[in-house]
């Protein structure tokens, strides 16, 4: 049994399930993101395991004990939230040591604790003001603060970064994740509904939908294998193009949307193998080419380009390939411009296939 | 027109053209203005209105009996006087006591202190309880209190009378206190329910997680956080209790009446002559401590009242 493991997990407010008969093992010293939009019950799954929330059915485990009636005070956990919550009466050393005072853990222990944290946190000149005069970053760094000097095997964040701008948003990812390689055998569960945070930082990210993990998974398979088209469309940005169209099987596998027809002879088809009938195919933008490179990739087509988006480091375009929207980017320095008529190509084995109607990929 | 018009950074402006030099900056203000006339002009009215009866109680209160019957009520006073105020204060006869206002004065003190402390302590942790602490029932408790405080209280009186009389407190100061925090339990849970509503629910999770308990939270988080709508209270609270005659008059008896009763009893005594001088200091020492009360915290008060209305 991992670190924390969640065993059919129910929740219900009223009438509304909001977690549905979950199930989640996460290894000690791991990195688990959940992500999901929002109300997909991934803050509520982490509010269970804190304890702060008292679930319907089912069991939590934290390092092998059970702790599905416990205090969350007692589950060896430490939480850091998304409006930072420290209490605005005390110091930064006030609120680092609340926790200790309250399991009445000797002075110089708590002094010794706090004077650790602060230092990893870089907070030392801060121990003596009020959260009211730090900033937003400053803030998030001694809630983060507040849960290190606990001295526990598990870090819970919710949302921790969403109240930054963007750079300290960037910043802080960062140093989250050299706090989780500084300490190591800390499992942290990190709440976000931001893909790039998932990406950058989990060890392996479960897709949340609807009380329900729609793919657990580590970041590289979430991307390229996404387990149905919801988690497809998620994960990605821009998000990945969609071409409904049939799966037909003659010698090789054959994608056909209108004229035309896009073999998936080196397509890795999961389990079952492929199986004719309605199908939608996904491509993501970064994997389309264009011109020359474009001639090189097994599949290739002619687009009038409609709308472009100059980013600075490259450009997305929008153009229409039979039918459906289809989104790719180019460079920034390539010259492209609304009208252009531009050859585009793609490797087939680096897309996903979906069935048109359970949505799960082939 | 853009051109000319548009500062680039580190270019001087062009000078403009003659037909684009118009208004430009802070809008003039003239200080005659119709409507300054009117805002004005109302809010003295207004004012004079309300000040008027104070003036008149102050300057009757520091006259001699002769010169209040000269029936010139708005002339300040000839021969000021500060007899009245002693006789308000120590020998005013009420009913077989004569000795003024001033038992009246530490009647009530000694009604309005444990009344506000009592009643402040058990509805905030009320409110504490019913907006952090989610437990079943809660909702229901919470309407039937909110219903407690729209029922007439003239409905209650008498039950009420029979209760303390049972209870054998009927007509002392404790059986007073207890009506007192019992009255205001409704509006102050209310208003503590919703600070305590309006501070981050997040806030009280950490404090969970970092071990802190119901009073823990309550004392060291809560408490803390909340010194406007404590204020707030003690204001309602004080000038509420203090202002009471209904209860003070139907709940004790002659020896421990509040000030108010005995306001009531000097001025409305139907026996001699009526001394005006006097009544008016009666009323004004027994309206000081309301009075203070708003002008010490008046900012407070309204930070207070904002703070639990608006949410964050």
């Amino acid at each position: 049994m991992g670190a924390v493991s969640v065993r059919n997990l129910c929740l219900n407010f009223g009438e509304v399930e909001v977690l549905k008969n979950l199930n989640l093992d996460i290894e000690e010293g791991e990195f688990l993101v959940l992500l999901g939009s929002s109300g997909c019950g991934k803050s509520t799954l982490l509010n269970c395991i804190a304890g702060l929330l008292d679930i319907t059915d089912g069991q939590i485990f934290i390092k092998g004990r059970n702790v599905t009636w416990e205090q969350p005070k007692d589950r060896g956990i430490g939480m850091v939230f998304q409006s930072y919550a420290l209490y605005p009466q005390m110091t930064v050393e006030g609120n680092l040591a609340f926790g200790l005072k309250n399991a009445r853990v000797p002075k110089d222990e708590i002094a010794r604790r706090v004077a650790r944290a602060a230092e990893i946190l870089h907070i030392e000149p801060l121990l003596k003001r009020k959260p009211a005069q730090l900033s937003g970053g400053q803030r998030q760094r001694v809630a983060i603060g507040r849960a290190l000097v606990r001295d526990v095997d598990v870090f819970l964040f919710d949302e921790p970064l969403s109240n930054l701008d963007a750079k300290l948003r960037a910043e802080l990812r960062v140093e989250i994740k050299r706090l989780h390689q500084q300490l190591e055998n800390t499992t942290m569960i990190y709440v976000t509904h931001d893909q790039i945070e998932a990406m950058t930082l989990a060890d392996r990210i479960a897709i949340m939908r609807s009380g329900a993990i729609q793919q657990l998974a580590d970041p590289a398979t979430i991307y390229n294998k996404p387990v149905n088209k919801y988690v497809a469309g998620f994960i990605g940005s821009p998000s990945i193009n969609f071409i409904d169209g049939q799966l037909e099987i003659g010698s090789d596998p054959v994608f056909r949307a209108g004229e035309t027809k896009i073999s998936l002879a080196r397509y890795q088809f999961s389990g079952n193998g492929p199986k004719p009938g309605a199908v939608t195919f996904g491509i993501r933008p970064e994997h389309i080419f264009i011109e020359k490179a474009a001639s090189d990739q097994p599949f290739q087509a002619e687009v009038d380009v409609e709308v472009i988006e100059p980013m600075g480091a490259d450009t997305l375009v929008w153009s229409r390939f039979n039918g459906s929207e289809l989104r790719f980017r180019v460079d920034g320095q390539h010259p492209v411009k609304k009208g252009d008529r531009v050859m585009v190509g793609f490797d087939p084995a680096r897309a996903s296939v979906f069935d048109a109607q359970t949505e799960m990929r082939l | 027109m853009a051109s000319t018009a548009i500062d680039y950074a580190g270019a001087p402006a062009e000078p403009l053209p003659q037909e684009l030099a118009g208004p430009r900056g802070a809008r003039p203000r003239r200080l005659l203005s119709r409507r300054n006339i009117f805002l004005y002009g109302t809010l003295t009215v207004v004012a004079i209105y309300y000040l008027l009866p104070l003036y008149v109680m102050v300057v009757t209160s520091l006259k001699g009996m002769p010169e209040i019957r000269v029936g010139n009520i708005f002339a300040p006073p000839l021969e000021i006087t500060f007899e009245p105020w002693v006789k308000a204060w120590s020998s005013a006869c009420t009913g077989l006591n004569c000795d003024g206002l001033s038992r009246g004065f530490w009647n009530s003190v000694r009604i309005t202190v444990p009344s506000v402390i009592l009643s402040i302590a058990i509805a905030s942790i009320n409110g504490y309880a019913l907006a952090n602490w989610r437990f079943k029932g809660a909702n229901t408790f919470f309407t039937i209190l909110i219903v407690g405080a729209f029922i007439p209280y003239q409905v209650m009186l008498y039950p009420i009378v029979i209760i303390l009389r049972e209870m054998g407190i009927y007509g002392t100061l404790t059986g007073l206190v207890l009506v007192h925090t019992v009255f205001g339990m409704p509006i102050l849970t209310l208003l503590f329910r919703n600070y305590f509503a309006s501070v981050p629910e997040e806030l009280f999770k950490a404090a969970r997680v970092d071990g802190a308990g119901f009073w823990g939270i309550y004392f060291k988080i809560m408490l803390p956080m909340s010194l406007p709508i404590f204020v707030v209270a003690i204001i309602l609270q004080v000038t509420g209790i203090w202002n009471d005659f209904l209860f003070g008059v139907v709940y004790t008896k002659p020896d421990v009446y509040p000030m108010t009763v005995q306001l009531n009893n000097i001025v409305n005594a139907t026996q001699g002559v009526k001394e005006y001088n006097v009544n008016m200091a009666a009323t004004i020492i027994t309206g000081l401590v309301p009075l203070i009360v708003y002008f010490a915290s008046g900012k407070l008060f309204v930070r207070g009242i904002a703070a639990g209305a608006v949410k964050g």
